[in-house]
């Protein structure tokens, strides 16, 4: 049992870019043959390089996992309460890696970047990646920082996917894996709510095919869409209920398609910040990479058969109250890594905040992972 | 329930090293980690009292939450060695759906329970007040058993529904009872297998 102290933030950090030119194969055919990775670290690694842990991120989340950065007090890491010294993934223990995904709009390669071939952005040629070519992305970044082995790597949601792909992968390479809110593959629900939302942005006029930044303009209307879409599911009905209810802006029907509804006013808000920040192709982009994800699908949809690879020993979690990744979808994870003898545990934590829960510091939910991460032997 | 777990002994002993084995109720992992060490079983461990799965992730053993009411949906036919339950039995509404469910995922099935029948607790009865003892530790208003039944009872329960009694030993307090059981026995622990 690690020392006592009062959890603390890693502080400031500073973001750090990597280059691959060797080409990387993609699922989707073609290769990418020169790619940028930017990542954050925390916590040090030690010398015999066994104390590396992965964080991997989510549909909109990015490298900065934890700290501030320099001279801007709200940009705050979006797993910060998890990692930290003190913190359930304690960075006096373990170094920790975030990486931002390729295809994202944080700074690795992606459609708002440039091409290096064209020298103009990538926008809609941006190829198909998947979470399988992630996992690749990030092994070779592993291979740049000398780390071997992971101790552990870590995912929410489609974080959770890489995390559970990266046992399929790379078995050897990972000690520990934990997949958290996450799914063996997504629900055909699921995807359904994922079509409304590229919907939205494909049939946005300012679309202009992917190539918006050529035309000075971006998809907003659509991707405030699909943003608003997406956080219903994100929160659990009750959730929902509680926070707004059905509480009118002026105390009673207008009778207006202006805000009347604290939900639509929040829904709104979410929508217009998100759009304000977050790139159309990337929200596409990584959407597909969610409905793709199935390593089943090769051995004739047997998750058994699938996850017979792994040796990793696997913690699951997930929430009462997360309808978008079920713990049904969890306890299918589950039930297969036991089929195969494999050392897992799972947790369905009580929790009213739908799939959101897995970015909250429930003392429930973080005692386990902290319990979790304090038997892992580096 | 404190270090009440001399049944511990009893169970290690039926089971083989390298066994598959799932114990229900595993409280903080205690008698997984024994087996673990003594017999190198495979162990998973079902629990879906929070703090309890906490204090087995602590202790390192799998734990896998799940609300045994519901049976032990998910789990496959015949998959385990041995599937334990012990000091639980007393604790659960469907008592039948249960022991159905173990043999299903189980070759056999191990159960220790308080035998309501021992003679301190009919002395309490008669003295006119509910037994509070080693193995039935708390108070009526607090127990979390709902289910009283005595050796015999079990017994007649197990010839009900087809279970084959493979093994049954009862104690006095940690003591071996060869005779009269039901009147001297605290506590029972039954091997149980599928009548074939």
């Amino acid at each position: 049992m690690a020392i006592m102290i009062q959890p603390q933030s890693v502080g400031i950090v500073v973001p750090q870019k990597a280059r691959f030119t060797e080409p990387l194969p993609l699922r989707s055919g073609g290769t990418l043959d020169d790619y940028e990775l930017v990542y954050e670290t925390y916590g040090t690694l030690n010398a015999t390089r066994s104390n590396a842990v992965l964080v991997c991120h989510a549909l909109s989340g990015s490298h900065h996992v934890a700290g501030t950065y320099a001279g801007d007090a709200g940009s705050t890491g979006w797993w910060d309460n998890l990692v930290g010294p003190g913190k359930p993934l304690d960075t006096r223990k373990f170094f920790v890696i975030g990486v931002n995904n390729l295809g994202s709009c944080y700074g690795s390669s992606g459609p708002s970047t440039v091409n290096p071939a064209t020298g103009k952005l990538w926008g809609a040629d941006f190829p198909f990646v998947t979470v399988e070519d992630w996992v690749e992305s990030q092994a070779r970044l592993a291979d740049r920082l000398g780390i071997e082995r992971f101790a552990a790597v870590i995912g929410g949601s489609l974080g959770g996917m890489q995390a559970l792909s990266w046992t399929l992968q790379y078995p050897e390479r990972v000690g520990h894996a934990a997949v958290i809110a996450s799914a063996p593959k997504l629900t055909a629900q699921n995807i359904a709510f994922n079509e409304v939302a590229r919907q939205a942005i494909l049939t946005d006029p300012d679309f202009h095919g992917g190539h918006y930044y050529e035309h000075g303009v971006v998809p907003a209307r659509g991707l405030k869409l699909a943003r608003m879409v997406g956080h219903i599911t994100y929160l659990s009905d009750d959730a929902m209920a509680e926070k707004f209810g059905r509480s009118l802006r002026h105390g009673k029907a207008v009778y207006s398609y202006d805000v009347e509804f604290e939900i639509e006013s929040y829904l709104r808000y979410q929508g217009d910040k998100f759009a304000g920040f977050f790139d159309a192709n990337t929200y596409l982009l990584t959407t597909k990479a969610l409905d793709y994800y199935d390593p089943a699908f090769e051995h004739g949809g047997n998750l058994n058969a699938a996850l017979a690879r792994a040796t990793a020993n696997f913690l699951v979690v997930s929430f009462s109250t997360d309808w978008r990744f079920a713990p049904e979808r969890s306890r299918e994870i589950v039930y297969a890594l036991l089929h195969n003898r494999r050392n897992v545990s799972y947790a369905e934590i009580d929790s009213a905040a739908g799939h959101d829960s897995f970015l909250l510091d429930d003392a429930r939910y973080h005692a386990l992972l902290g319990a979790w991460f304090d038997r892992i032997e580096v | 329930m404190t270090s009440y777990r001399y049944d511990y002994e009893v169970i290690t002993q039926w089971i083989e090293p390298g066994e598959k084995v799932l114990d229900l109720g595993c409280g903080d992992g205690d008698l997984l980690k024994h087996l673990m060490q003594v017999r190198q079983v495979q162990g998973y461990g079902v629990e879906n009292d929070p703090d309890k799965l906490l204090a087995s992730v602590r202790s390192g053993v799998n734990v896998i939450q799940m609300d045994l009411e519901k049976g032990l949906v998910g789990l496959e036919d015949g998959f385990f060695d041995h599937v334990i339950m012990s000091l639980s039995l007393q604790a659960m509404q469907n008592t039948q759906g249960i022991l159905r469910e173990m043999l299903r995922v189980g070759r056999e099935a191990v159960v220790s329970f308080p035998n309501f029948g021992y003679w301190r607790h009919r002395q309490s009865i008669l003295n006119g007040r509910m037994p509070v003892s080693e193995s039935l530790p708390h108070q009526w208003y607090n127990t979390p058993n709902v289910r009283f039944f005595t050796i015999a009872d079990f017994d007649a329960l197990c010839e009900m529904n087809g279970i084959a009694v493979h093994e049954r030993l009862a104690f006095d307090e940690g003591k071996l009872v060869l005779e009269e059981p039901n009147f001297l026995a605290s506590v029972a622990v039954y091997r149980l297998g599928r009548i074939s």
